[in-house]
């Protein structure tokens, strides 16, 4: 490990937000870039588009510079974003992955049903793909929409191994669009991923430059007075939680992209006045999540990791690592900002839609940095426990488990079996709805694990810290509408499955930020033991997150269909943020035999232990 | 020999027992706090009740490497979990100006989340000759989500005196309201005893502009005259350091160190001519890699 390398920076410069200096960051193509089939395709974003049913992937180092220092990018087929993939439903695709590495590698097609063999997971699905090897992968796609691939090989995402993955519905777009635009979120550092790892281990908070400060308080003081000063803070200092850790990493050692281009680059998306656009939002970042916007449009959301959703008009969403969101814009002015800040507001991917080169909007400036609220840390309380000086934003005090609490049939955390099958009575069936006890496990209460949450708020119409009463504060116009979870329905025709779960899974999302240790239940992946499920049965997996930052959790394999408190199906995905003391339950049934992965996809805490394996029999 | 070994015994129950009343201390249960707090109840540490979730209850007794479809040979998956990391870490490397001595508090870790090799070590020298040292080496083990119990060995060196040897047995993590914690209680040959204990806290007035006030004290079963050290509290020390973090990993900084040795320490001390309070600038570098 490498770890003199940056151990005395250059003070200053890692410091500030770097808007980058490069436009797009690579600088040299590979010869292997020249293999593939390229149909330069202006329209599709920065990287190339490949095609057709047979593809060739090459994954090499390539120079890139993004802060004006020059590093080397783990790359496919020497671009960043890799080569958009555009396929055809029903389709059987055999992609050839070649690895001029040094290292093994492997790739993951993000959110794709197809046998596990295929996944891409090594150690899991497969071996990985050895220095040299060309691994063929094969597989009939039995889905539409837009999803994405990447490296599942150390911290290779992380340093360049990411694109797009577009399969176009055999039976047509549902949306008739004019134009159609991948716009990929990702993040940079110039640092090795595995000495930012290291410098986490040491301190936490290393990266985080916005911080409670003693000025903060005196401020306060003179506001609100000593005693709500104090108040305030008491609870977060008594259990040793920063209010503002809202990502592990910031602009300290990120700089944000969009289609692999820096904020000064400025990405520029092409159109006509009058036109309609689909843009294809991938949050392909390792660690950030992204709170996007364009001012001046509405959003409509049309589809959400891939599936088709209601559409929905908003005018900002929130997404974490692995999510993906297609919306329709209707621009009919010059040019457009698409604005994407980080959630910790420390810096932002920007990129611009214009009728022409050149053009460019104003760039909003970053949000003020929100602490994180009561409803964070303890969930649903009950109303004495309300602080009045908090923001209490989100909350439905009608939903909350709390009021539920008392008629919990559940005990011990064992899975409930399902002793009626084919008896669909939902009136009378427990499994009907997911169960509102809380039942850590007891591998929560050990050095793993630095909080644990009783009261856990069941509410999906929260858009999270940072993006709550956005008006009311005046950040943003009368009738601003962010994206929440509630907002989201699948489409007519998208559930197959109808069917009262059999069994009830429960498991806690945990973890330790001062050890900087991820955990299911307490127990890293090493410790772990697989989630059994059964082919073809129906199964509810509740998910508690019972640490103080969101993590956007993917399952593959098998979709993940969100419902509601009630029971009530909602949406499919393949990956769902679960907010900081949040209790949410999804159901699945996995139709695909074998091993796959189940993490959250912030890459640090998938590392750090935040995974486990799912044996599909 | 038979008195010495109880002796002995009586000095671990004592040092046994003033660990676990400060670990204790320091995890106590928060409900006696504000009502806020009370709502909370064990949202931290605390016994796992008889009837918590068994979290291997979904296995069906498959493993990573057993079961259905697990590749074979062994696990090849891990992940940083598995992965020992390792620090150096520079907590006070500074400049005595009125003692014109260097002095040096450095710790250094090997190992995994909850198991690692530490070695700690602080001192002081004049004209780049050791005066006095003292160096720990721990295995230190996670036992609360704050805290590392430590369990080892101490070695001490005068420049004047005599070198002692201890067994270590101590705690190290962070305090309710971030207070940094670092006791440790020792046993030596002949009957000695020892307890040393830090505290330190991190005020910041910006994100870089940091206060960081610190207090150490000594305490000493039995009276060590080779060394200059009479038995109960030898002496206390009190530092306000003001840094500037460059980075988070190089921060120098000024600051007033005050010391004052007790009791028969401070007998010692007007003995040899010197003052038994001493207050001064110090000037350093704090650092980690």
């Amino acid at each position: 490990m490498n770890r003199f390398s940056s151990s005395i920076p250059s003070p200053m410069s890692r410091r500030r937000f770097v808007q980058g200096i490069a436009v797009g960051g690579v600088l040299a193509m590979t010869p292997s870039a020249l293999l593939a089939r390229e149909t330069t395709n202006s329209t599709s974003g920065a990287a190339p588009e490949l095609t057709g049913t047979n593809i060739h992937l090459e994954i090499g180092q390539t120079p890139v510079n993004f802060t004006g220092v020059t590093r080397m990018a783990t790359t496919i087929n020497g671009s960043i974003p890799a080569p958009t993939l555009r396929f055809r439903e029903g389709d059987e695709v055999t992609i050839r992955v070649t690895n001029r590495l040094s290292v093994p590698t492997s790739i993951h097609w993000h959110g794709i049903l197809l046998p596990f063999e295929m996944d891409g997971v090594p150690g899991i699905s497969f071996k990985g793909i050895s220095p040299g090897e060309t691994f063929v992968y094969r597989f009939k796609l039995r889905q539409s929409g837009t999803y994405w691939y990447h490296s599942h090989s150390g911290f290779q995402e992380m340093t360049g191994m990411y694109g797009a993955l577009i399969i176009e519905p055999r039976s047509g777009e549902r949306h008739k669009t004019d134009r159609d635009l991948v716009v990929q979120l990702s993040d940079w550092t110039d640092e090795d991923p595995m000495h930012v790892f290291s410098k986490l281990k040491v301190q936490g908070d290393v990266y985080n430059f916005n911080q409670p400060t003693f000025i903060d308080f005196t401020r306060d003081v003179s506001d609100k007075g000593l005693k709500a000063a104090l108040s305030k803070r008491q609870m977060w200092n008594q259990m040793r939680m920063n209010p503002t850790d809202l990502a592990d990493l910031s602009a300290a050692t990120l700089t944000y992209l969009m289609n692999g281009t820096t904020p000064s680059g400025n990405w520029t998306g092409i159109f006509k006045k009058g036109e309609r656009l689909r843009l294809r939002f991938i949050n392909a970042a390792s660690n950030s999540f992204y709170d996007v916007r364009i001012p001046g449009l509405k959003l409509t959301v049309i589809q959400a990791d891939g599936q088709d959703v209601e559409p929905v008009s908003i005018d900002e969403f929130r997404f974490g690592p692995g999510e993906t969101y297609d919306v329709l814009v209707s621009p009919d002015e010059e040019c457009y900002t698409i604005f994407a800040q980080s959630m910790d507001r420390t810096g932002y991917a920007r990129g611009t839609l214009a009728a022409q080169q050149g053009l460019s909007a104003p760039v909003p400036a970053l949000d003020p940095v929100e602490w994180l609220a009561m409803q964070d840390m303890m969930g649903a309380m009950s109303h004495e426990g309300v602080r009045h000086d908090m923001p209490m934003a989100g909350m439905d005090h009608s939903n909350m488990a709390m009021d539920k609490m008392d008629h919990s049939n559940m005990h011990g955390g064992m899975a409930m079996d399902h002793s009626m099958h084919g008896m669909q009575d939902r009136d009378n069936d427990p499994l009907a709805k997911p169960s509102t006890s809380v039942n850590h496990a007891r591998t929560e209460y050990g050095p793993s694990v630095d909080a644990r949450v009783d009261t856990p708020r069941t509410n999906l119409d929260d858009p999270g810290v940072g993006l709550r009463n956005l008006v009311e504060k005046g950040l943003r116009p009368h009738g601003h509408k962010v994206l929440t979870l509630a907002d989201l329905t699948s489409t007519d025709g998208v559930f197959d499955d109808s069917r009262i779960p059999e069994k009830e899974l429960e498991l806690h999302l945990t973890g330790n930020m001062e050890r900087y240790t991820w955990s299911f239940d307490g127990l890293e992946f090493g410790q772990s033991t697989p989630v059994s499920l059964k082919h073809g049965q129906r199964v509810r997996i509740i998910l508690q997150n019972d640490t103080m930052m969101t993590h956007p959790m993917h399952l593959h394999g098998m979709w993940s269909e969100l419902e509601t408190e009630q029971g009530e199906l909602r949406v499919r995905r393949h990956t769902i943020p679960v907010q900081p003391a949040q209790r949410i339950s999804f159901l699945t049934t996995p139709h695909d035999l074998g091993r796959w992965a189940w993490h959250c996809h912030l890459l640090f805490h998938m590392d750090a232990g935040m995974f486990r394996e799912v044996v599909v029999s | 020999m038979s008195m010495n070994y109880f002796t002995r015994l009586t000095h671990i129950s004592l040092v046994l027992a003033s660990v676990l009343a400060s670990g204790a201390y320091a995890e106590m249960d928060h409900s006696n706090h504000d009502s806020g707090a009370h709502e909370m109840g064990q949202a931290q540490g605390g016994k796992a009740p008889d009837n918590a979730r068994d979290p291997h209850a979904y296995s069906d007794g498959f493993t990573l490497t057993e079961g259905p479809y697990a590749l074979p040979g062994p696990r090849q998956l891990r992940l940083a979990d598995e992965h020992r990391f390792w620090a150096i870490i520079g907590d006070r490397l500074e400049y005595q100006e009125k003692s014109e001595s260097t002095v040096f508090d450095l710790q250094a870790w090997y190992g995994t989340t909850y198991n690692r090799f530490v070695v700690k070590t602080e001192g002081d020298s004049v004209d780049g000759a050791l005066e006095e040292s003292s160096t720990d080496v721990f295995w230190s083990r996670a036992f609360n989500a704050y805290f590392d119990a430590q369990l080892g060995a101490r070695v001490d060196t005068y420049d004047e005196g005599e070198n002692r040897q201890w067994l270590a047995l101590g705690f190290q993590g962070l305090a309710p309201y971030w207070f940094e914690l670092d006791v440790t209680a020792y046993l030596g040959d002949d009957g000695r005893s020892a307890l040393s204990a830090e505290a330190e806290y991190e005020l910041l007035f910006t994100q870089r502009l940091i206060l960081q006030p610190r207090i150490e004290i000594n305490l000493l079963g039995k009276d060590d005259p080779e060394n200059g050290l009479g038995s109960g509290l030898t002496n206390l020390s009190a530092g306000l350091r003001l840094r500037y973090e460059f980075s988070r990993q190089f921060a120098p900084y000024i600051g007033v160190e005050w010391s004052r040795a007790f009791d028969d320490t401070a007998d010692y001390l007007l003995a040899a001519g010197e003052d038994k309070s001493s207050s001064q600038l110090v000037a350093g570098l704090k650092f980690w890699f």
